[in-house]
């Protein structure tokens, strides 16, 4: 076992894992965060994409003791109360989202695309959700969210 | 002035606050206290005898609860999964129906076929004791296509000799080929529509709880119907009667068909989860889910299509294999035959259809629906068909198309295979989506790529499908073991407000918003006032579920019926409380009025007289205001459109552009147009992926080559454009909405469409030969370099 610590969502938590713990399991499982989902088991999906230190990261793909001592943030972290994050809204907004899976790691992708690029084309979009699948939406709307967003977040 | 929140509004979704910050309750975000984890061991052959299964070594690992294998099963009288659909054979014979154990007995018949449980205290426990497991396999040729299996170089089943398992027809063949011979041009197309994995992102997950006190089973699982899951699990797996079987799919993330189906790993864990008495849960990861989760598609087809000299279609002939995989998924015999051939008139008035269909055993996981289910095939096998025939006697494709539609005021219309189409109007729908994507300017498009160097080509996709499935007397005259109602429940609340109980499911459609605006457009209640209640067994009356584009057309008939009745018992209230009678009451935008007076009463008044019935006609009615509908719905729905491509190949690479995609369906009235373009997206997007991008492959023996998401291609946000779609509104006769569905039609239409421009880009490099899906860049690049 051995012991980690690190910010999540502003909060600090520490606690005991097994070497091998994937971070995304001390969120969902540990620290019962269930909004990070687990789509696949070769880094392929994106639904479990958080932020690690200010980049987006997949926490399918780092052990917990990786980020030990990191600012870690997920898609619960980004509404204030029952005020969503201009990201969030846009998805809303653009019906970017259908079974809502995906979503998270969609967000959590956006928002790091917005913060390098605060208007971003519909290429732009594109080729940067190459790490994130979704498939009910075709993207069209995913497209479309992502770009109002990032002009709403840089506003 | 229409409501902002009622029929035909843009409404953002109710659920999407709880899915964008991430507070949605998908399968595995649950936990039962004293939870176990199981893990399966599932064979790494796609054909083997099992000679021994040794579990004494795992089941002394650290953790283990319990190890179960195949002969527990048999033990305790566990049986085998079920078909829902029996088909019989042209000679009379039914289907060859083999069995289908939970956990395999005596031989593994495809790679993840499960072997053995191993359940434990963690999943890192059950997991490594599962590989401790030692299964002595004896190892056996195996088929891992149709090819293989008609040849026989293996037999899958005991029971079908000849791998087939039924041969199966639809029409008269002399006919037809008489109507063949006088044909003046026939046109032949072999075609193969690929294999997929539907690959929802939410893999599945199934939790099974038993209650000691109670002795109530549960099962948490993600599925599109679990009413169904309930009768086929309870009545025919375990022998568990409804009352004490609860079956509870929360939020599921995309099921696409794959998560209609009763799965071995749902019987499992319920039935373990009462022998070790402490709840289990079971994850499937996404290895997992590419060798367990049913596969869609994968036919083999031969077409030829007679038409006269002026181009009128006059019969079209259809041979088709289909493959089954190793057992018989749930509603699989009925996706090739029923789902399909009754399909094979189009839009078109062909006037003699024959087609037929055998189906075949392969040691590959079993095939079943997967979006669209039969209908994607049959509009591959006319679209591209018809679009051949349009390039061999030199017509323009849009015109070959209108001249051989089903006119306007011929509806309703009898094909010659066994439908009624209800309304449509086909030539609308193709002018639409001419406009839409300028089809008068292609040529000079065409011209353009090919002063760059690059291959331009169009091609049209118009499609019908048959939805609000369906009927329960005609599917049950068809073979099908169940009824295809559906149920809604209206709780009107004492101040106002509604809870609607559906039997259809939500899993990505948008239920909890659509259904609302219904009772928003009806009963004049805001829709945050509503609230839409799916996916429970015990609190759900009844349901057969989502998939078929059946939830607003059947599920929302249901709805309409039971809001007929609140409103009748709500007018009979209002009228005693106006002292009037209640044929003068008149009910709109949430008032009830008497014509001719200022006479006025509230719904919110009509429904808290109904509990709180002080002043209220009890000898005619009881308090209350609550109503339960089943629907039944008289006829299939036939949404039908027209979907255009448009591509452009690089003849160096191989690689194929989407360079235009553009949309015009009928799918009746509409709800809620935001989510109806969201799905054509969704269902586009999965077409397309098909067409250029996805394919599943198995080797001759049948081990699976595309298992991961490395392996097998998802279309990604650059692979695709954006999309032009748009709607014509032929409204459905015969249901209450006078709606026909929408989920399915993207990937209906799209695969033909793509592959039409493909074809049509190539043909214009001088090649003849069509290729097939998926239009890969090597495959491409190796047809244009051969000629």
């Amino acid at each position: 076992m051995q012991s980690v610590s690190m910010t999540i969502n502003g909060k600090h938590v520490s606690g005991e894992v097994e070497g091998r713990t994937l971070l995304v399991e001390f969120l969902r499982e540990h620290q019962r965060l269930t909004g990070t989902h687990v789509g696949c088991d070769t880094s392929q999906c994106g639904a479990c994409t958080i932020h690690m230190n200010g980049e987006a990261v997949k926490s399918c793909t780092m052990l917990t003791a990786q980020a030990d001592g990191a600012e870690v943030s997920t898609i619960e972290g980004l509404a204030n109360g029952d005020e969503l994050h201009p990201m969030q809204e846009a998805f809303r907004e653009h019906h970017g989202l259908q079974c809502g899976f995906c979503t998270p790691g969609m967000v959590m992708s956006a928002t790091a695309l917005a913060k390098r690029n605060s208007s971003p084309s519909e290429a732009d979009v594109r080729h940067w959700l190459e790490g994130n699948l979704c498939r009910c939406t075709g993207y069209h709307n995913i497209v479309k969210a992502i770009m109002a967003g990032a002009r709403a977040m840089n506003a | 002035m229409p409501r902002d929140d009622g029929i035909g509004a843009a409404v953002r979704r109710k659920e999407d606050f709880r899915f964008v910050t991430g507070q949605g309750s998908y399968t595995d975000d649950l936990n039962r206290p004293g939870q176990t984890y199981a893990a399966f061991v599932r064979s790494p052959h796609a054909h083997a005898t099992l000679n021994s299964v040794n579990t004494s070594t795992a089941a002394t690992m650290d953790g283990v609860v319990a190890i179960f294998t195949g002969q527990d099963l048999l033990d305790t009288e566990v049986n085998g999964l079920p078909c829902g659909w029996q088909v019989h054979s042209k000679d009379g014979e039914p289907m060859v129906e083999p069995a289908h154990p939970a956990l395999a007995q005596g031989k593994v018949r495809h790679v993840g076929d499960a072997v053995a449980v191993v359940i434990a205290e963690t999943l890192g426990q059950a997991r490594a004791a599962a590989e401790a497991v030692q299964v002595d396999y004896g190892e056996l040729p195996g088929v891992g296509n149709m090819t293989a299996a008609k040849a026989g170089k293996a037999q899958v089943h005991e029971e079908a000799a000849d791998n087939q398992c039924y041969d199966w027809e639809l029409g008269d063949e002399a006919e037809i080929d008489a109507a063949m011979a006088k044909a003046a041009h026939v046109v032949e197309l072999p075609l193969v529509n690929n294999r997929l994995i539907a690959n929802p992102i939410e893999p599945r997950v199934a939790i099974g709880d038993y209650d000691t006190a109670t002795g109530e089973h549960t099962l948490f699982t993600t599925s599109q119907n679990p009413h169904v899951i309930r009768l086929l699990m309870g009545a025919f797996v375990l022998g568990l009667p409804e009352h004490k079987l609860r079956v509870v799919a929360p939020d599921v993330g995309g099921g696409f068909g794959t998560k209609i189906f009763h799965y071995a790993e749902e019987a499992i864990v319920t039935w373990a989860a009462a022998k070790v008495r402490r709840p289990i849960k079971w994850t499937s990861d996404r290895s997992e889910a590419f060798m367990t989760d049913a596969h869609g598609r994968d036919h083999e087809t031969i077409a030829k299509l007679g038409l006269d000299a002026d181009g009128k279609f006059l019969a079209l002939k259809v041979q088709t294999d289909a493959n089954m995989g190793a057992y018989l998924s749930t509603f699989a015999p009925a996706v090739p035959t029923y789902l399909y051939a009754t399909l094979l008139a189009g839009q078109y008035t062909t006037p003699l259809v024959y087609a037929n269909v055998r189906a075949w055993f392969t040691n590959t996981v079993p095939v079943d629906a997967y979006r669209g289910a039969g209908r994607p095939e049959a509009a591959y096998v006319i679209e591209r068909i018809v679009e051949e025939a349009a390039r061999k006697i030199g017509m323009d494709p849009a015109d070959l198309r209108t001249k051989n539609f089903v006119a306007p005021d011929a509806f309703p219309y009898q094909t010659p295979v066994a439908l009624e189409y209800d309304s449509g109007n086909y030539a609308g729908t193709l002018e639409m989506a001419k406009q839409a994507i300028n089809y008068d300017g292609f040529a000079a498009r065409q011209a353009a790529s090919k002063a760059a160097g690059k291959l331009r080509g169009i091609g049209f996709s118009a499609y019908i499908e048959a939805c609000g499935i369906a009927p329960s007397a005609v599917v049950g005259s068809l073979g099908a073991r169940a009824g295809l109602y559906e149920v809604a429940n209206v709780r009107v609340h004492p101040t106002g407000s509604v809870t609607i109980h559906t039997g259809t499911h939500s899993h990505g459609q948008g239920h909890e918003t659509t259904f609302a605006q219904v009772i928003a457009e009806r009963l004049g209640v805001s829709i945050e006032n509503v609230d839409v209640v799916h996916g429970d067994t015990n609190n759900i009356p009844f349901g057969m579920g989502t998939y078929g584009s059946r939830s607003l057309a059947v599920g929302g008939s249901a709805l309409a019926k039971a809001l007929d009745k609140v409103e009748a018992k709500a007018k009979k209230i209002a009228a005693h409380l106006m002292e009037a009678s209640d044929t003068d009451v008149e009910f709109k935008d949430g008032q009830f009025t008497i014509a001719g007076t200022d006479k006025c009463v509230a719904f919110g008044d009509v429904a808290l007289t109904a509990y709180v019935p002080h002043n209220f006609p009890h000898d005619e009615l009881e308090p209350g205001l609550e109503e339960q509908a089943f629907y039944d719905p008289a006829n299939f729905t036939f949404p039908a459109g027209c979907h255009i491509a448009e591509v452009e190949i690089d003849p160096d690479t191989g690689t194929v552009t989407l360079a235009n995609f553009v949309a015009a369906d009928d799918f009746g009235n509409i709800v809620n147009p935001m989510i109806v373009e969201g799905q054509v997206h969704g269902g586009i997007a999965q077409g397309v992926g098909q067409a250029l991008l996805e394919g599943c492959v198995y080797d001759e023996e049948g081990q699976l080559v595309t298992g991961s998401y490395m392996d097998y291609a998802m279309p990604r946000a650059d692979n695709l454009p954006n999309f032009t779609v748009d709607t014509q509104v032929t409204p459905c006769p015969h249901n209450p909405l006078g709606v026909k569905g929408c989920g399915e039609a993207g990937a209906i239409a799209a695969p033909a469409a793509v592959m039409n421009a493909v074809t049509g880009a190539m043909r214009a490099a001088g090649v003849t030969k069509p290729i097939d899906m998926p239009a890969t860049p090597s495959k491409v690049w190796a047809a244009l370099h051969a000629s």
